[in-house]
């Protein structure tokens, strides 16, 4: 893994911080999301100190009282668009910001609670609550990408903190991150670990799912569960097709392509072809991309 | 600063900084007398019962672990312990002692998180962890050293910190090699003397004078400090089953202040952490962790809220002491779940998240389709106490300058270390105009 930046000290104690006024800022925003992602940044504990002497981090609110004003050199944001107040305030950010960088599965398909896309309208409000009328939120939870323009998406449920690493050095110079797009399944054959699907049947969703986690479930012996969503390129008629002559029903199916990842466009068409009900596009489209384009 | 008739005085933070989640704090003034206080959520609500309906008994524990990235472990357990209950399957003492074990090192990276970065800022007068690091870099290095052990253990235990992958209903996918485990053993005896060097450090900070009046509620787990199970139990003689005390917890819907409230018997709010769980586990401290506690000043119950990061530190002691000791001793479980088979029932699952108590209700059907779900978080069950307490706080500091009086409510809120993230799930995101 590269260092933090180029310009950042690698030894911290032993290096004064760089002159506050020209550190390039960063700020970190929340939408809905369970603060897994942001988490990462601070889980970068080798690398936090240093990150903060060679960036100003002007807006965090889960670590830091202070803010500062924009415009901001980087945005990092965690979440979805839930409510019509979010989907105002994400405009505002990306107008600030020079560069947006959306990171996890929230931001980038709308997140585990992005199931309410394929509920009738009201009906998650109604089993929460006991007055719905209280609540205000929209019925789809949308990806930031179809607000605002995004200049990088980081994929995962949660993202990996040294990919969140390359991608904060990498646009702060300037440059596009290096971060593969193939797929968990290409991973584990690098890696020698044996093959669950084809050994012994284990439901996997490798062979469609990105990589970027290092193929963590297999090495445990369970079928990836598809958490940083769609790899750049996927064929998952064909691994429905194997799924199914190993048993799996249909309605198993449909479960297993839809969860964190659910409105990711591969994720989504496949999960309707196996009989799962058809997003409901209300207020925000569900995807443009999406087979549900017509609302 | 003068508060005299009109108009009133208002303290409102918009947007709460360092706890986890969204929301604000809002103090209105009269006359020298506080008259309202709100913690006000504005979280948007991710409705996890709602969509948990309709999927797999097996899919619990890694759909709600996304209700918190700082505290999945205990998602994931308290799913476990319900579907176990739902299907009526005890699992081996060893899966339960390696479950433990990760448990611990979510207590340890959230503590750490909590004391180092979120809490003790306050204390020193800084604005945040950065800021710190340049009075005392030491000191900051010391917590992220800590922290990184804890996500260590659950690295090797649970595959990853964030959303471990290797947790399953019955038990682990796979046993972690002992070769791994007992190389947690240095870090683990390095974080221990850190963790007792961080409660020195936090006891000798100064600490408002503010005695809070606490009905307390923790689990009890047969003489050891509760953490995966246990029955539970208040200050005031409650001891009762899950599912007892879920039939206790009444939650309320109200309005204005936009949350979910959890009472005890429909009436009486109470208190769930740190303070709670030292309050009624005391006896059940290591050692080590009972020593520095006297050392520290605690009595057998802390009832002053500043103190909880003391309480906090003690108990990161005693979760290094114990997660180094079940790392000793382990045995790989064989196998490493329990088979489960789903039955149509009702299940009940509570344990000891970092912030305190949570629990799970859910009812499958024969085909392990769930039907329904209850999520009770430890911030939905303390909101109403967090408010008590903030009004406390504030009418006894009016006599500070409006951002002193500011700081100190803030405070007052991070004393408990809410998860709004947690409890946003079931809250209300109306946002009153101001
Ligand atoms: S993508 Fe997953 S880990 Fe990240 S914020 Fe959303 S739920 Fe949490
Ligand atoms: S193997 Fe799949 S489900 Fe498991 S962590 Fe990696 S991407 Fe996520």
């Amino acid at each position: 893994m590269t260092g933090p930046t180029e310009s950042a000290p690698h030894d911290g104690a032993s290096s004064a911080p760089a002159d506050p006024d020209r550190r390039p800022t960063l700020a970190v925003w929340k939408f809905a999301s369970c603060d897994g992602c942001q988490l990462s940044l601070l889980d970068c504990e080798d690398e936090l100190l240093s990150l903060a002497d060679a960036v100003n981090i002007a807006h965090f609110t889960e670590m830091s009282r202070a803010t500062v004003s924009g415009p901001y050199d980087v945005s990092l944001v965690e979440g979805s668009i839930t409510t019509p107040a979010d989907a105002r305030r994400i405009k505002q950010i990306r107008e600030s910001s020079r560069r947006l960088v959306t990171i996890g599965a929230c931001a980038t398909a709308g997140g585990i609670q992005g199931l309410r896309n394929f509920a009738a309208s009201g009906e998650y409000a109604r089993t929460v609550y006991a007055h719905p009328e209280y609540i205000t939120s929209l019925d789809t939870s949308t990806a930031i990408a179809e607000h605002v323009d995004v200049d990088f998406e980081l994929h995962g449920c949660p993202i990996d903190r040294l990919q969140l690493l390359e991608v904060i050095t990498a646009t702060l110079a300037g440059r596009r991150p290096v971060i593969a797009g193939h797929s968990v399944c290409q991973e584990c054959k690098g890696r020698g670990t044996v093959c669950l699907l084809v050994s012994q049947g284990i439901a996997c969703l490798g062979p469609v799912t990105r990589t970027g986690c290092g193929a963590l479930c297999p090495t445990v012996g369970r079928g990836c569960f598809g958490c940083f969503g769609p790899a750049e390129t996927t064929n998952t008629p064909s691994l429905a097709a194997q799924l199914r002559r190993q048993g799996m029903a249909p309605v198993e199916m449909s479960r297993l392509f839809r969860t964190f990842n659910a409105s990711a466009p591969a994720f989504l068409e496949e999960s309707v072809a196996q009989g799962g009900s058809l997003p409901v596009a209300r207020g925000v489209a569900v995807h443009p991309d999406g087979p549900e384009e017509d609302s | 600063m003068t508060h005299g008739s009109h108009p009133p005085r208002v303290i409102g933070v918009e947007g709460l900084s360092r706890v986890e989640g969204e929301g604000s704090l809002r103090v209105e003034v009269h006359d020298g007398t506080v008259i309202d206080v709100a913690l006000e959520i504005f979280e948007p609500p991710r409705y996890f019962e709602a969509l948990l309906v309709g999927r797999h008994f097996t899919e619990a524990p890694d759909i709600t672990a996304r209700i918190c990235g700082i505290c999945p472990v205990a998602y994931q357990m308290s799913a476990c312990a319900a579907m176990e209950d739902a299907c009526g399957v005890t699992v081996d003492e060893r899966v339960n002692r390696l479950r433990r074990l990760l448990y611990c090192g979510e207590w340890i990276q959230s503590h750490a998180l909590h004391i180092y970065l979120l809490h003790a800022p306050d204390f020193l007068g800084c604005a945040d962890a950065v800021e710190l690091a340049q009075l005392d870099r030491g000191a900051v290095e010391r917590g992220l050293q800590i922290k990184r052990t804890g996500n260590l253990v659950m690295e090797t235990v649970g595959g990853r910190a964030v959303h471990p992958v290797n947790v399953r209903v019955g038990g682990f996918y796979r046993a972690p090699d002992p070769a791994s485990v007992t190389a947690l053993i240095e870090p683990l005896r390095r974080a221990r003397d850190a963790a007792l060097a961080t409660v020195e450090w936090v006891a000798g900070f100064d600490f408002p004078d503010v005695t809070g009046d606490y009905r307390f509620v923790a689990l009890r787990d047969g003489g050891r400090y509760a953490i995966e199970g246990g029955r539970p139990a208040s200050s005031e003689g409650l001891d009762v089953s899950p599912v007892e005390f879920a039939d206790l917890v009444v939650e309320e819907h109200v309005a204005r202040s936009t949350a979910l409230h959890a009472r005890l018997g429909g009436h009486d709010p109470y208190l769930t952490g740190p303070l709670a769980r030292y309050a009624l586990n005391v006896g059940g401290l290591s050692p080590l962790a009972a020593e520095a506690a006297v050392r520290a000043g605690l009595g057998p119950v802390c009832t002053n809220p500043f103190r909880s990061i003391v309480v906090r530190a003690v108990e990161l002691v005693f979760a290094c002491e114990e997660a180094l000791s079940l790392a000793e001793s382990y045995e790989p479980p064989d196998p490493p779940a329990a088979a489960v088979t789903p039955r149509p029932g009702v299940g009940t699952g509570v344990t000891e998240a970092p912030r305190g108590l949570l629990f799970h209700q859910y009812e499958i059907d024969g085909s392990g389709t769930i039907r329904w779900a209850r999520i009770v978080p430890p911030t939905s069950q303390n909101q109403l106490t967090i408010e008590a307490d903030l009004r406390r706080v504030a009418q006894g500091a009016l006599e500070l300058g409006d951002d002193e009086l500011q700081w100190r409510c803030e405070q007052s809120v991070r004393n408990h270390d809410p998860c709004i993230s947690c409890a946003a799930h079931f809250l209300d995101v109306t946002v009153v105009p101001s």
